[in-house]
């Protein structure tokens, strides 16, 4: 004990330095963690990583490759991340914790060939549907906002629909199903080819929307 | 003399192939297209957004007033019906598809659009603004004229 008491009297007088170098250590660390962190959280926010697994790679991908988003007049390109990670920080993590059942899908092989892939797509397809329906369509919003819009710009059609769809309170998703991805079977009554396949919502009033569960026969109805 | 052979051989083979050499350079020739007829065909463009456009004659399947690109038609979906067929037509303002569609090979009545009909664009085509190469006088029949 007395031998210690000289140690203990130079740390006391040490403190202030030691305190000072730990905090900047601390600090050091701090950034070198979170940077490491942050760099490889963008990493996996890249097209490259998405497309580097062949479940994307051979089946979404493909179809964007098709349409508007990955090829237009203009040359602007929206990637993989730009619609389906949020783009703010705490929003972007939740996703991304969210997403990790994604590495489990892919150790499991659960979307690991075509079949399998399109045998789950109206499951996939209805997830990313509610994600966008109940986020208001954010990453979309993005770059279209209904305020930015010139409808004089439009076609008739365009116009007409959005013009309403503002009006209603409807989102982008509501309407935009499909456009960049091929859509999964969907009922639309012609012959028996996707007969009981899920019916494609537009954003109906809840008690219209076909995805609601149907109301019981013994409901009384309203007089 | 192995010389000799040599050159009368190649001498032939060249005589032989001349006509191929000519017939190559002729195809040539031919495939060229000018550059400005070539630049002339990619300036056609869809045209925009319209009103229906008049039929020509009775049974002319209507024409496509808007773009369709992107607008597939798969086993999965078909993107037309989405707008045309009769449980969405009158949300999205689109022409519905006519009765004519709501029958079966033997002619029975379908409550559905039959699946005979469900390759929309096999008929009804979008218009370009190409003008046509040769004028013709041709004229609607009476029936399709307005005012008479």
């Amino acid at each position: 004990m007395k031998k210690l008491k000289p140690l203990i009297e130079k740390l006391k007088a040490w403190r202030i330095t030691i305190g000072t170098a730990g905090a900047l250590g601390l600090f050091a660390a701090g950034i070198i963690f979170w940077g490491g962190f942050n760099t490889v959280l963008e990493a996996t926010n890249k097209e490259e990583f998405c497309i580097s697994c062949h479940e994307m790679r051979e089946n979404v991908y493909r179809e964007y490759k098709e349409t508007i988003h990955y090829t237009n007049r203009t040359g602007v390109r929206a990637t993989c991340p730009d619609c389906h990670v949020p783009k703010d920080w705490s929003h972007k993590i939740i996703r991304k914790i969210q997403a990790s059942k994604e590495v489990w899908g892919k150790l499991t092989g659960s979307i690991d060939t075509p079949e399998k892939f399109n045998a789950k797509r109206a499951q996939l397809a209805q997830n990313e549907w509610a994600r966008m329906k109940a986020t208001d369509s954010r990453e979309c919003r993005n770059c279209h906002n209904f305020e930015y819009m010139d409808f004089g710009e439009q076609g008739r059609r365009a116009m007409k629909m959005h013009a309403e769809a503002q009006s209603q309170g409807k989102t982008c998703i509501d309407c935009h199903k499909g456009i960049a991805h091929a859509l999964p079977p969907i009922d639309q009554n012609i012959g028996h080819q996707n007969d009981n396949a899920i019916v494609l919502p537009h954003g109906e009033a809840p008690d219209k929307n076909p995805l609601d569960k149907p109301q019981s026969p013994d409901a009384t109805p309203p007089k | 003399m192995m010389n000799r052979v040599l050159t009368a051989l190649l001498t032939t083979l060249l005589i032989c192939s001349l006509p191929f050499i000519a017939s190559a350079q002729i195809l040539e020739g031919a495939s060229e297209i000018p550059a400005e007829a070539k630049s002339q065909a990619d300036m056609f463009r869809i045209e925009r957004d319209q009103a229906p456009i008049a039929r020509n004659y009775l049974q002319q399947p209507p024409l496509i007033p808007h773009a369709v690109k992107g607008y597939t038609i798969t086993k999965n979906f078909n993107k037309c019906l989405d707008c045309h067929s009769w449980a969405r037509y009158s949300e999205t303002g689109a022409t519905k598809v006519s009765l004519t569609h709501f029958k079966d090979r033997e002619g029975k009545e379908l409550n559905s659009i039959s699946p005979l009909r469900y390759f929309c664009t096999q008929c009804h085509v979008p218009q370009y603004n190409a003008q046509p190469f040769v004028k013709n006088t041709f004229a609607p029949v009476t029936t399709m004229q307005k005012g008479k």
